[in-house]
């Protein structure tokens, strides 16, 4: 298990755990991060924030947003 | 349609997650008859509209944009307590065609609540256009309720909606929809909830909404519990100790009902289709062109502010107030010269400038509102996001500062973009600290006869100096006030789209208008005080209580090197308008024949750290009428009004003083 901020772009991982407060946890799982679901890192610089695609909307998560989502990477390469 | 009888009357709220086009789909029902204020006792904005249709009084309330129901912010509070309180004959939810899987976790949360519910999916167009082909019809068979296709924007689907929720409203009872389900293990815990709760659910409260929100941890239902049936809770909250992660599991079962009820209806594009939007974050997300694209887009936005609107308020103050009052002042020849100069000096003067302002707010907001529809603001907010969040400020609020530099009202106006309450209160309260045309034009003026050829390098600094302070009363109000607690940033970038020219017009034509008739008669008033106090009890500025006050302050005044009550009541005039400082120099010093004798005047009393001192107070001197009167606007109260006066006031006198006795050192 890595951490969402971990993720390159490009690739997709599933959601295994969230961690963080319970206003952070409750927050993200009504924008649909809930375990088990799908992510697309679309765009990871390393460093500042990251942009995933999850469940067809594209969301912005600052860097500490990231680390407190665990993910983990699926297997094989991404189409495109 | 007057003339017919109107025999129903139908509330109607409008429901939906923010960047659904729910603006749009209200102003295209409801067009001018909207009344804009303030949800009772919050600082939320409440839109409601009122029209006849078909006989039919309907009543359309917009609820705050909000992505669930659950006590986590004001706006889903607001959201749930008028659909609870106020039980509208009917919910309309408004959804994005191309988000409509997290869109629908607001369906399944007002699906618990006793309304009857109509969906409307908007945005049809961009969403075909990226590939997204939604079949409305299946959807309805599946959620067993009304499903209506919109494009909101081209007022397409619009009427079909009203239709639908008027429908409804009179067939309440055979709404029957499909409701998501929890898990077995959850059932079974909410059929013991209730048990407990069974006669002690305070009203209007649903008994098995109560216990669904007790099991998703809900911060208010949980306080109504403890306070309203206390006993109750203590059997609930063991219950609730063995089960702390069921809102994770009830979000997870919402999901798979989405899943369920949308998988037949809608066909996805294929994987690795690049969109349009793709294609454009490329470079407008990108941490350094899309920096430069910021940079250029606000470079636009500030040059045609000023080429568009200047113009108009030269026009206004030479070619309408100027000749207004001088006609004005012919005509009133005969009468006493106090109710004459109250009326020209006080009153018309301080309506000019609201004048002045309406230019530049009309431009501005149509300008944002473009930036806002089509969806660069949250990428603009992106990309600024990582510079200032360390000090408690958000992506967003980045826009509204950087326009300060134009003029601090819209700045102040414009941080309602900011959806974060903190960080915008924080926006508001730092935004005077940047320095407005006002006050640039002060200093420009008097800068050559201050400095000489050090002019350029002394303005440039006294910029320089603001934004440092900028800094500082941020990262200290962030950490003495806020605690440098940590604000989430989770933002949603939503697929770009066309701008509609009704909502951005109607945007507006609203904003200005509150500003009107808002700020504007505080403007006026304060006007007319400022210059009632240069004119009283003598009738001449020299021996006046404005030139009292000035000598009261003297003592202050000559710590930074300021003695002379003249310079402190050309900084107090200010107030009324930062470039009032010039004029009252000019009264104040009998210099009418020429600009550059009036600064050369001023130059001969002041050495150079008091000259310094005088352009630093100047620069961070208590924000003017206008903007106070924002202020209060926007924040909802006279406290952040005055807690802000208090602050720059502290700021400028703690900088003079700092300021002149370095510089007198060196």
């Amino acid at each position: 298990m890595i951490s969402l901020s971990d993720v390159k772009t490009g690739k997709s991982a599933i959601i295994k755990q969230l961690s963080g407060g319970k206003e952070f946890t409750n927050r993200v799982a009504a924008l649909g991060f809930t375990l088990g679901t799908k992510i697309t890192v679309l765009q990871n610089f390393g460093a500042g924030p990251v942009i995933i695609e999850l469940r067809d909307s594209r969301i912005a998560l600052g860097r500490g947003e990231a680390r407190k989502v665990l993910v983990m990477v699926e297997n094989g390469e991404q189409a495109g | 349609m007057v003339s017919k009888q109107v025999n129903h009357s139908i509330t109607i709220a409008l429901a939906g997650q923010p960047n659904v086009g729910k603006s749009t789909v209200f102003n295209m029902l409801t067009g001018l008859n909207q009344h804009v204020g303030n949800w009772p006792g919050k600082t939320v904005e409440q839109k409601m509209g009122e029209f006849i249709h078909d006989e039919h009084n309907i009543r359309l309330v917009d609820l705050p944009g909000t992505y669930s129901l659950t006590a986590n912010s004001v706006e889903e509070r607001i959201a749930r307590d008028f659909i609870l309180d106020e039980r509208p004959d009917v919910v309309i939810l408004i959804t994005n065609a191309t988000e409509l899987e997290c869109n629908f976790y607001l369906l399944a949360e007002l699906l618990m609540l006793p309304v009857p519910l109509v969906v409307g999916i908007n945005m049809m167009d961009v969403a075909n256009h990226h590939g997204i082909h939604i079949e409305t019809h299946v959807l309805a068979a599946a959620l067993g309720m009304q499903v209506v296709p919109l494009v909101a924007s081209k007022n397409r689907g619009v009427h079909d909606l009203l239709e639908a929720a008027i429908h409804l409203a009179q067939t309440k009872d055979s709404f029957n929809p499909k409701r998501p389900e929890i898990s077995a293990e959850h059932k079974r815990v909410l059929v013991d909830i209730q048990a407990s709760l069974s006669g002690q659910v305070p009203a209007p409260y649903p008994i098995d909404w109560v216990a669904m929100k007790l099991l998703e941890g809900d911060s208010q239902v949980t306080e109504l519990i403890q306070n309203d049936a206390p006993e109750a809770w203590e059997k609930i909250h063991a219950i609730l100790l063995q089960h702390e992660d069921a809102y994770l599991d009830i979000a997870s079962s919402r999901y798979e009902w989405i899943g369920r009820m949308i998988r037949a209806a809608v066909e996805r594009p294929k994987a690795g289709v690049i969109t349009i939007t793709d294609r454009l974050d490329k470079v407008a997300t990108h941490p350094f062109w899309g920096l430069l694209l910021l940079v250029g887009v606000f470079g636009v936005v500030f040059l045609l502010t000023y080429r568009l609107a200047l113009p108009v308020v030269d026009w206004l103050g030479q070619g309408l107030v100027s000749p207004f009052a001088t006609w004005l002042q012919h005509v009133l020849s005969g009468v006493p010269a106090w109710f004459s100069g109250l009326l020209i000096d006080g009153i018309i003067n301080g309506a000019g400038t609201v004048l002045t302002f309406v230019p530049i707010l009309i431009v501005f907001f149509a300008i944002m509102g473009v930036l806002e529809d089509i969806g660069y603001m949250a990428r603009s907010a992106y990309v600024t996001d990582r510079y200032i969040h360390w000090m408690g400020l958000h992506g967003r609020s980045f826009l509204p500062l950087f326009l300060g530099f134009g003029c601090n009202v819209p700045a102040v106006m414009g941080s309602r973009i900011i959806e974060d309450r903190r960080a915008r209160l924080l926006t508001i309260m730092l935004t005077p600290l940047v320095p407005c045309t006002g006050r640039l034009a002060v200093i420009t003026f008097l800068a050559p006869a201050l400095f000489g050829r050090q002019a350029a390098l002394v303005t440039t600094s006294l910029v320089a100096f603001n934004l440092i302070l900028l800094f500082i009363t941020g990262i200290a109000i962030h950490h003495v006030v806020y605690k440098d607690e940590h604000i989430a940033f989770i933002m949603e970038m939503p697929l770009y789209h066309l701008p509609n020219v009704r909502t951005i017009s109607l945007f507006v034509w609203r904003n200005t208008l509150a500003f009107i008739r808002k700020a504007g008669s505080i403007i006026v008033i304060v006007s007319a005080i400022v210059w009632l106090l240069s004119w009283l009890p003598y009738g001449d500025i020299q021996t006046s209580w404005l030139a009292s006050v000035g000598h009261i302050f003297e003592p202050i005044g000559r710590w930074m090197g300021l003695g002379d009550w003249r310079l402190i009541v050309a900084l107090l005039t200010s107030f009324v308008a930062k470039e009032n400082t010039i004029a009252t120099l000019g009264v104040l010093f009998g210099s009418h024949s020429s600009a550059l004798g009036l600064a050369a005047q001023v130059a001969a009393i002041l050495t150079i750290p008091a000259a310094l001192a005088f352009m630093v107070v100047q620069m961070t001197f208590i924000p003017c009428a206008a903007t106070v009167a924002v202020i209060k606007q926007e924040t909802g109260s006279w406290k952040y009004a005055f807690h802000n006066l208090g602050l720059l006031a502290a700021i400028s006198i703690i900088s003079g003083i700092i300021v002149y006795q370095i510089a007198k050192l060196i």
